[in-house]
């Protein structure tokens, strides 16, 4: 999937966003709602893609889009307080002022998974960048063979966008499981990490793309147990994260081995990244 | 909104004087024409002076700047100027900066923004063009400016400010008449002698009654501020004298590297012992990517006033051998130094044929000549190759 041409005149000087709305959705995790001052500006998100945010003063940081891609007018954004920028940009009331730079990066395949299962693994905040790609699935239904979530966090404290869970979990055309590393006794869902739950869903090995987003070690799991179950290397997408300056190539930060992760990511098919994945501190 | 995905500028034609009757010589007084007649074209003159004990480049107007009567000294972790006792205006190599100071400044702002009442207003930094005229450009960093050109304004994005410092520059280089101890450009295939990529060469001999400079034009740009020189055509032993300099030159490199095969032997060997070995010496201090023309990677800086309404981004060089370099939340991914020298080693010399397509190593020598500790590239990439072929150190 080839990024659109998005970059304006000078790649790095961001744009104003105002926050339009702010939802708290887990413990230091915090949806965002922007819209940019001037909507002409900005190329449409594909999902997978990412923003770079600015509080001004403080500094930028990637976050991929978590929104809908039907309503390209709601830039929505969801964000772990973990670092100075991130914790500023929770703090951000509706009214305040943004910098948005943007969209960059490759998204999710989603024209290659048409006609094919779609087996979607999120670990934590992993579920942000797929659930643009869960809306489309959902949306163009028809397209689409299977369609399985597999979603795992830490507690049921940490389990986020409830509302869409549930409502997709009520459908009868998906399968949908959630589980988390620990609970107390009024948890009655799975316990165990994400990766347990792969062997135990049906889909169609040969014709299945897998979507995949969450930590590294979740995610190299993950591989593990979708090559196990018989899906191939070149139909199982991974969502990489790499400290980023700038998301045009210019910076060096994001290198993984070859690849640029904001520009030839942050979507990369596993066969990309064989070998490299295995490799501490690359 | 669209961006060209290529910069436009002049490239310099081949109509150059290439023949060795077209060839011309300058002698000091000729050099100095030259300088003048740059800057009366509105160009920034900016060449090799005498600074801190090394060789520094920095704004010129005359001859008397140039380090005339030195040379350098150089080998791992050593760097010394001598007098020469030879009257020679290039008798050195290169010192710790490159042209990138210029066309890639260590420090830039990026934008401002202003917040009055509710508004913010986001002003980019203009880029300003300069029109550098760069003098005594070695072969070896006419190959990495054409490197970062690829880095910073060839790919799917451009840096405006580095295209405005590089859109409208004169390059007059200069054929290496001496290899310094840690020059292995003749393995990388980057020199001594400039082909392309600059307006003039030089290439300095010497003369009965001081130092004379083979000159030849690859520009029409050059071919014209030739012209204007005063200047006599070269006789053929002259051009002989030069051209057997610069050919004894690429026969005295101080190091060499083992350029064969070399991005697909590092790339098998990411887990070889050699990276815990060096990482026993090196002291992550970034001197390589500082001093290296190549390495371009940034990183950013946002500044407010105590108000908060105005802010401003600027960006700085960067090295991967910080631990800052590659953090995200809950710690850096490259954490150790052998991972960091892993990083910048094998991005210059084999990930960045992936991604530009080209090594990122010119063989100029500063990362071996600058660091503290004297580790040398060269050595480190055939000890690699040699345990492959080693059976008993084989791993």
């Amino acid at each position: 999937m080839a990024a659109p041409e998005t970059a304006p005149l000078d790649p790095m000087a961001p744009l104003v966003a105002r926050v339009t709305r702010r939802h708290h959705d887990a413990p230091e995790v915090f949806t965002l709602e922007l819209e940019p001052e001037d909507p002409g500006a900005l190329a449409p998100f594909a999902p997978g893609q990412f923003n770079m945010l600015t509080v001004f003063g403080v500094g930028e940081v990637p976050i991929s889009f978590s929104g809908d891609p039907v309503d390209q007018n709601r830039l929505v954004h969801t964000i772990r307080a973990v670092g100075p920028v991130s914790g500023a940009l929770t703090e951000l009331e509706p009214g305040a002022a943004v910098g948005l730079r943007g969209p960059f990066g490759v998204g999710w395949p989603m024209a290659e998974a048409e006609g094919k299962d779609v087996v979607v693994v999120a670990g934590g905040l992993g579920l942000a960048p797929l659930r643009p790609a869960l809306y489309r699935l959902f949306a163009e239904r028809e397209r689409y063979g299977k369609i399985v979530l597999l979603y795992g966090t830490r507690s049921p404290d940490d389990i986020l966008f409830r509302r869409e869970l549930e409502a997709w979990r009520g459908r009868l055309d998906a399968e949908v499981e959630v589980t988390v590393d620990h609970a107390m006794a009024a948890w009655h869902g799975n316990v165990g990490v994400v990766t347990t739950l792969i062997p135990r869903c049906s889909f169609d090995p040969a014709q299945t793309v897998a979507l995949v987003c969450g930590p590294e070690v979740m995610m190299r799991f993950a591989i593990a147990a979708l090559m196990d179950a018989g899906v191939a290397a070149d139909d199982i997408y991974l969502s990489m994260e790499r400290n980023m300056k700038c998301a045009v190539g210019f910076c060096g930060h994001c290198q993984f081995g070859p690849v640029f992760v904001c520009r030839d990511g942050p979507v990369f098919p596993y066969a990309r990244l064989r070998g490299l994945l295995a490799l501490k501190e690359l | 909104m669209t961006f060209p995905r290529k910069v436009v500028r002049e490239q310099p034609t081949q109509r150059g004087l290439m023949g060795s009757e077209k060839q011309a010589i300058l002698d000091a007084e000729g050099l100095q024409a030259l300088l003048t007649a740059l800057k009366a074209r509105g160009y920034r003159v900016i060449g090799p002076t005498l600074s801190d004990q090394a060789v520094i480049y920095d704004d010129i107007e005359t001859l008397d700047e140039l380090p005339r009567g030195w040379r350098d000294e150089q080998d791992g972790g050593h760097y010394r100027l001598v007098e020469s006792g030879e009257d020679r205006f290039f008798d050195f190599v290169v010192g710790p900066q490159s042209w990138k100071k210029f066309l890639h400044p260590p420090q830039q702002t990026l934008w401002r923004a202003r917040r009055e009442g509710e508004a913010v207003t986001v002003t980019p930094e203009p880029a300003e063009p300069e029109r550098f005229a760069f003098i005594g450009v070695r072969s070896c960093e006419i190959h990495a400016i054409a490197i970062q050109d690829r880095v910073l304004i060839e790919g799917p994005h451009a840096d405006p400010h580095y295209r405005a410092r590089r859109q409208d520059n004169f390059i007059v280089a200069v054929n290496c008449a001496r290899a310094a101890g840690t020059c292995f450009c003749a393995s990388m295939n980057t020199g001594p002698k400039a082909e392309s990529g600059f307006d003039l060469a030089l290439t300095e001999i010497d003369g009965p009654e001081g130092p004379l400079f083979v000159a030849e034009s690859a520009s029409a740009a050059g071919e014209d501020l030739l012209g204007e020189l005063p200047r006599r055509p070269a006789t053929p032993e002259e051009v002989a004298a030069g051209t057997a300099a610069v050919a004894a030159t690429a026969r005295s490199m101080g190091r060499e590297m083992p350029a064969e095969d070399l991005r697909d032997l590092l790339l098998r060997n990411l887990e070889h012992p050699r990276w815990e070995e060096v990482a026993e010496r090196c002291l992550t201090c970034a001197n390589c990517t500082m001093v290296c023309p190549t390495c371009f990677c940034t990183s950013v800086e946002d500044a407010s006033d105590l108000t908060g309404q105005e802010t401003s981004r600027s960006r700085r060089w960067d090295s991967c051998f910080t631990l800052d370099y590659s953090y995200i939340h809950g710690g850096s991914v490259r954490s150790s130094t052998q991972s960091r020298y892993r990083q910048w080693m094998t991005h210059k010399l084999a990930t960045w044929h992936d991604q530009f397509d080209s090594s990122g190593c010119v063989g100029c020598g500063r990362c071996i000549t600058w660091c503290p500790v004297g580790i040398d590239i060269t050595e480190e990439v055939r000890a690699i190759r040699d345990s492959e072929r080693d059976p008993v150190s084989e791993s």
